[in-house]
């Protein structure tokens, strides 16, 4: 079985679970991918999300016509535990998953523009009232003669989010193979309509 | 946006009585000590509602050995066994929060006609 697929985040709703608990969701459209390509170390390559001819370029038009498929937007390798159970051309649905898996879930974070040190680090800001003028400014940044530099690696302000952010342990809550959705429990990185990857961990 | 609103709407129940702000409601929760299962009634005043779709919940207020107690049940839970209305009261606001001032006598509500204007 390949131990993973390529989804679209829907949404988040509200659920109740089968011991009447309330839980929140995000709903992931989870495949169907199709398997473009069987690698070395029991990996397959797998396609989702339908686009457009011309925007594929040449060669790798013909990686998908090699594998005797359609044209896919996303393509990513995903483990599979038995490499002779599965087939070039095949579709893995979300019926890989079961309700009470715990997967990884793989996504890319909105992003967040240049945001200060007390949004990106989470430091804690100067004092508001009482005639401080340093609000949400970093503060020192080293020290003095020696080493007269700032460390590689020193907190500041700059590009946060839009990268790509894995939360290790998810539970899954629901799965409904017919409609393709995975109901993870709790958030997940990205906005609503983003790609996401779940593997099962 | 649909599936979302799809995936809600299965859990609403249809079971429920019409209930509104200043019926006064008895509520029978199941509650689940380790293996055993049994039912708890509250009853007391909807003091408020929070309609949204699945997620509605209602305010339940009563005052319990001269101490106010209000609960918030989520309506559509499949914790709550059943809704019965003892009373319907007039009301002429969505919120009831001045309840919690008044006691006794004063915390009380003319009942509504039963047909509703």
């Amino acid at each position: 079985m390949v131990q993973g697929l390529i989804g679209k985040k829907i949404g988040m709703v509200q659920v109740f679970d089968d011991s009447g608990r309330a839980v929140g969701v995000t709903v992931v459209q989870a495949g169907p991918c199709t398997v473009i390509q069987k690698k070395e170390g029991s990996k397959v390559q797998l396609g989702f999300g339908s686009i457009k001819d011309k925007r594929v370029t040449k060669p790798l038009q013909g990686h998908f016509r090699k594998a005797g498929a359609d044209l896919f937007r996303v393509l990513k390798e995903f483990k599979v535990d038995d490499p002779d159970s599965v087939e070039v051309g095949q579709e893995i649905l979300a019926d890989i998953f079961d309700a009470g898996d715990v997967v990884k879930v793989v996504g890319t974070s909105k992003g967040k523009g240049f945001a200060g040190v007390v949004k990106r680090w989470n430091f804690g800001g100067g004092r508001a009232t009482h005639g401080s003028r340093s609000h949400r400014i970093p503060g020192s940044v080293g020290q003095c003669a020696q080493p007269s530099r700032v460390f590689k690696g020193k907190r500041l302000p700059g590009r946060m989010g839009g990268g790509s952010v894995t939360v290790p342990s998810v539970l899954v809550i629901e799965v409904r193979p017919e409609e393709n959705l995975v109901f993870l429990k709790g958030p997940i990185p990205g906005s609503n309509g983003g790609i996401v990857l779940i593997r099962k961990s | 946006m649909n599936i979302l609103e799809h995936i809600e709407r299965e859990h609403v129940r249809l079971d429920l009585p019409d209930i509104r702000v200043g019926d006064t409601i008895k509520v029978h929760v199941r509650i689940v000590e380790g293996e055993r299962e049994r039912i708890q009634v509250f009853e007391g005043l909807v003091i408020g509602m929070n309609r949204k779709r699945a997620r509605t919940s209602v305010t339940v207020r009563k005052v319990s050995y001269g101490i106010g107690v209000e609960r918030v049940f989520p309506l559509h839970s499949p914790m709550i066994d059943k809704i019965e209305i003892v009373n319907r009261g007039r009301v002429r606001r969505s919120k009831l929060y001045y309840i919690r001032k008044l006691r006794g006598k004063a915390a009380r509500l003319k009942e509504r006609s039963p047909r509703p204007s």
